[in-house]
């Protein structure tokens, strides 16, 4: 929990006209769970995106440490760009088999024995009953679980979750929590995880921060985030009061 | 037999370099930054809807003696022909192949890129989604393509023995006022297109379309 692996340096990103995001200057520590809160459309997926180096920022710098060396987005090898798995908002699958899905990202790193991988991180996501169906005909909730099983078995440096419990019930939103402290207390892997839920972040983070219209309003170790915060407005979201 | 040979020739080698160029092209363009898009597009759409006869007038002056390729002497000869159904088949395949492509979810990109893929592992992936629509497009070039007379007429000559096909054939079988004759050329002709069809359909699709 001590060396940075993200450092973010006057970071902007503009889309037309519109500067969506603003980060004069953020850390994500090796290790941690960093959770990011904040309103719709307040940037939290184009910070996601900038994390996983899909894209440039408009302005400034976003630094990843691969463990040999810093890269941003232009500077990343495949090899390292491949050290963080993102799960997206709105998972997009391929339409093949559940199997064939969570298979991709190990395919294109060119291994192909990995049978046992996929049907564990099946089971830990409770898809091993549906690993044949094809996934445009899941629901919402198996097609987010696939999305997620697809990073998992990567046994990625850091993982980036954009609201992976959005479309789930509360059984569901348990298990993929349980996962995602797994994740972290075991291997040891970085998590960004974006949510909506107040309550979410408090049961996983030990980070948070808040974003809203593209700024960092606070980020803060959890307990102070929650007990004693330092905005206003960070006050404000937590109690609901929030107006967007 | 022999001019079904040369039709199934002619039109396989003509849709063999209309793919290979033509899939490419419509990913390319489905997926890239190009320059000067638009004007592609509508290149390729006006070429989709081309006459051919006009596309044999064009085939014909570039390989008449005095043309630009008049040294090749490839004029009345099979080659000429394969040039002619090149293009008229290449726009057909590289336009259906691009709107297919595009039809692919566009939050696919971002999110394989995510889990490691190159962009070059990306635009397969994305071809290998779209691949019924390149199928249909592959499809739609050789039904285009086998059935064509004005161009093959033209720049082929109709040739016994060397240029003539079954498209041409018929024509002229009909004209002498051979029917039988020219009826079962022309039951070959669609027995072919039917054939060739079904057997893409069932080697490359047919089992995954049922699942
Ligand atoms: N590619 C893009 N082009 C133009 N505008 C964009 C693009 N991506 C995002 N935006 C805009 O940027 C703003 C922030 O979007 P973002 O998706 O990051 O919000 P968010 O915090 O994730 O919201 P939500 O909680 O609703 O998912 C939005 O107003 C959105 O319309
Ligand atoms: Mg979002």
């Amino acid at each position: 929990m001590s060396e940075p692996i993200y450092a973010l340096d006057d970071v902007a990103q503009v889309y037309g006209t519109r500067t969506v995001l603003s980060v004069p200057r953020l850390d994500v520590r090796a290790g941690e769970v960093l959770a990011v809160l904040g309103p719709s459309g307040a940037g939290k997926s184009t910070l996601l995106r900038l994390l996983g180096l899909l894209e440039a920022p408009t302005r400034g710098q976003v630094r990843f440490h691969s463990g040999e060396r810093w890269v941003t987005h232009a500077e990343a090898r495949t090899e390292e760009r491949r050290q963080i798995a993102m799960v997206f908002q709105r998972p997009a699958l391929l339409t093949r088999s559940v199997r064939a899905n969570v298979a991709y990202g190990l395919r294109v790193r060119g291994e192909r024995d990995a049978a046992e991988r996929i049907e564990a991180v099946l089971r830990r996501v409770a898809l091993d009953g549906l690993a044949k169906a094809r996934a445009h005909t899941l629901s919402g909730g198996e097609a987010q679980r696939v999305a997620l099983a697809r990073a998992l078995v990567l046994a990625p440096r850091v993982l980036l979750l954009d609201e992976p419990t959005a479309n789930l019930d509360p059984a569901n939103v348990r298990l993929i929590e349980e996962l995602i402290r797994e994740q972290n207390a075991q291997f040891g892997t970085t998590i960004v995880l974006v949510t909506h839920s107040i309550f979410q972040a408090r049961r996983l983070a030990s980070r948070c921060a808040l974003l809203i219209e593209g700024k960092l309003v606070e980020v803060s170790p959890a307990a102070q985030f929650f007990e004693a915060p330092r905005d206003p407005r960070t006050r404000a979201f937590l109690s609901g009061e929030f107006v967007f | 037999m022999e001019i079904t040979l040369r039709s199934l020739h002619v039109t396989l080698v003509a849709l063999l370099v209309s793919t290979l160029i033509g899939v490419p092209l419509g990913a390319w363009l489905a997926l890239g930054r190009v320059p000067l898009r638009r004007l592609a597009l509508a290149l390729i759409y006006t070429g989709m809807g081309l006459p051919p006869v006009v596309v044999g007038l064009f085939v014909y002056i570039l390989f008449s003696r005095s043309g630009p390729f008049g040294s090749l002497a490839w004029l009345f000869s099979l080659r000429a022909m394969i040039v002619a159904q090149t293009i008229l088949a290449l726009p057909m395949v590289a336009g259906i192949t691009m709107s297919s492509i595009q039809s692919v979810d566009p939050a696919l990109r971002p999110q394989l890129r995510a889990l490691g893929a190159t962009r070059w592992q990306v635009v397969r992936t994305i071809a290998v989604e779209a691949r019924f629509g390149i199928l249909l497009g592959v499809m739609a070039g050789f039904g285009a393509i086998i059935s064509e007379v004005g161009a093959v007429m033209l720049v082929g000559g109709n040739i016994e023995g060397r240029t003539r096909v079954l498209t041409t054939a018929i024509v002229l079988e009909t004209r002498r006022g051979h029917f039988a004759l020219a009826l079962a050329l022309g039951a070959i002709l669609l027995s072919l297109s039917f054939l060739t069809n079904s057997l893409i359909m069932l080697g490359q699709g047919g089992g995954r379309w049922r699942r």
